[in-house]
This record gives C-alpha cells, structure tokens and sequence, in this order.
C-alpha cells in the first residue's frame, strides 16, 4: 500500500480546501456546492479506512440528500449574497473576537492531539479484529439489528418528528 | 504510513473550521453547513477510531450521527425558511428579538 500516504494527502487537502472555502464564499449557492465536493473528498478518506459502508452512506444520504435539500431552500429562498464580504465586517468587534476564538480552538485541539500523543502506528495496528470483519456490512447489521436495535427504532421515531416538524414550521399558516 | 494522528489532526482542522464559521457568517444557511462540517469531522474521528480498534461500533455510531443531521437540516432548514419569510432576510442579525 505505498500509494495509501499520497492518497490520504490528497483527500485531506481537497476536503480542507472545499471546506475554508465554504466558509470563504458570499453566495450560499458556491458554498453548497464546495460543501458536496468536500464530502466526497471525506468519502475517499472512508474508503481508505477500509469502512465502504460509510463512505457510501456519505455520498447518497449526505451529498445525495441532505445537501440537496440546502440546494432546494437556497433556491426556494432564491438567497441572496451576504451584503458586506465578512473580511471587511470583520473589524466589528464580536466577529473578530469569534475569528480568534475559532483559532483558539484550532490550537487547542492541536495541543489536545499532541498530549495524547497514541504511538505514530499505522492506522489498524490496535487491537482487535482484521479489516475484514471492518469491512463487511454484513457485520455491521449484525451489531447494529442485535446490539443497538433499541437506539435504531428510536431513530425512526426522531426521523417522523423531524417530518412532522419541518412540515409544520415551514407551512404558510400555522 | 497513515497513522491514526494524521486522522485526528484532520479532524480537528476542520471542526475549527466549522466553529469559525458558525462565528463568522452572517447567513444562516451557511451556518447550517458549517455545524454539517463540525459533525463530519466527529464522523472522521469515530471512523479512524473504530478501524484502528478494529470495531464496527464507530461506523454504527456514525449511521445514527447522519440521521441525526438529517432531521437537524430538515427542521432547521423549515426554521429558516420561516423566519426568511418574517422577515425577508437570512442574517441571524435581523432576529434579535429575544435580545435582552
């Protein structure tokens, strides 16, 4: 696997990239889009960790459903552009102050991250099963129908009041 | 070699990128992306977890984040398309009444 480092490099750059640039962009439109190709880029990082069932979950539940429907309201809305580019804006003091505690966190995450320091193994070097058992969605089902069946049937109840809610917040005359 | 560090280290890029813009934007929509990116880069970090451990449970956990964000966009998106037509605008900072 002498190609996995290059690829990852590649993936993680398209998917930081996308994503400063969805927070870059004034049109909600770009942002939407940027945002797809970001979670495609995350996508390819599922597949490198040997996990084909979320990566495919990424791309159809995510950009395939979830980002179409920001598509949807963005047009509906028919959005327009933030008024003053939020650099300029961003001499307002509570807006710098949230730039620099953004950065904050990044540092702090990175400090976090250095403390903790796991040994520089390759990924699937810890314990347990080989990447087979990982892999397979056959295993997954088998854990998430036995082991996790309640938290799934309670998800489709949150799914229902989620419909139910949307449909009623978002009808004309309440 | 990808170490499970190079995962981390990309996950926490981008929840701080997400974080700054929930701060800096001045559009709800595109506050709604960027809590989308927060919970991606909890995606990532459940996922490498789960194959460096070698358990399925971090891609379960990751199935039931999706749905969660699924019914977060879909309410909120139906909020936000309420209060565009209050108020026919989609900065947060036309929504203060609640302000003290």
């Amino acid at each position: 696997m002498g190609f996995e480092l290059p690829l990852f490099y590649v993936f993680a750059t398209v998917a930081v990239v996308a994503s400063a640039l969805v927070i870059g962009q004034r049109s909600p439109i770009y942002s939407v889009m940027l945002l797809i190709a970001s979670f495609a880029a995350l996508a390819g990082l599922y597949v490198l960790l040997d996990s084909p069932f979320v990566a495919v979950i990424q791309i159809i539940i995510y950009a395939g459903a979830i980002l179409v429907l920001f598509l949807f309201v963005v047009m509906l809305l028919n959005a327009p552009k933030e008024a003053p580019g939020p650099w300029a804006r961003l001499a307002a003091g509570p807006r710098r102050a949230g730039a620099v505690l953004g950065g904050v966190l990044a540092v702090e995450l990175a400090w976090a991250i250095w403390r903790a320091a796991i040994a520089p193994e390759p990924v699937g070097a810890g314990s347990g099963a080989s990447a087979q058992a990982i892999e397979s969605v056959r295993s997954i089902g088998q854990v998430l129908y036995t082991d996790y069946a309640f938290a799934f049937e309670v998800t489709s109840l949150l799914i229902l009041v989620a419909m139910v809610g949307a449909v009623v917040l978002a009808k004309r005359h309440v | 070699m990808v170490t499970l560090n190079h995962y981390l280290a990309l996950s926490a890029i981008l929840f701080a990128i997400g974080t700054t813009g929930v701060f800096l934007r001045r559009n709800m929509i595109t506050v709604l992306l960027s809590i989308e990116i927060m919970l991606n880069a909890a995606n990532l970090t459940l996922v490498a977890f789960g194959r460096h451990w070698g358990a399925v449970d971090g891609q379960i956990i990751v199935f039931f984040v999706v749905t969660v964000a699924a019914a977060e966009a879909a309410v909120g998106l139906a909020i936000v398309i309420a209060l565009f037509r209050l108020r026919e605008s989609l900065d947060p900072d036309a929504f203060t009444s609640l302000k003290w």
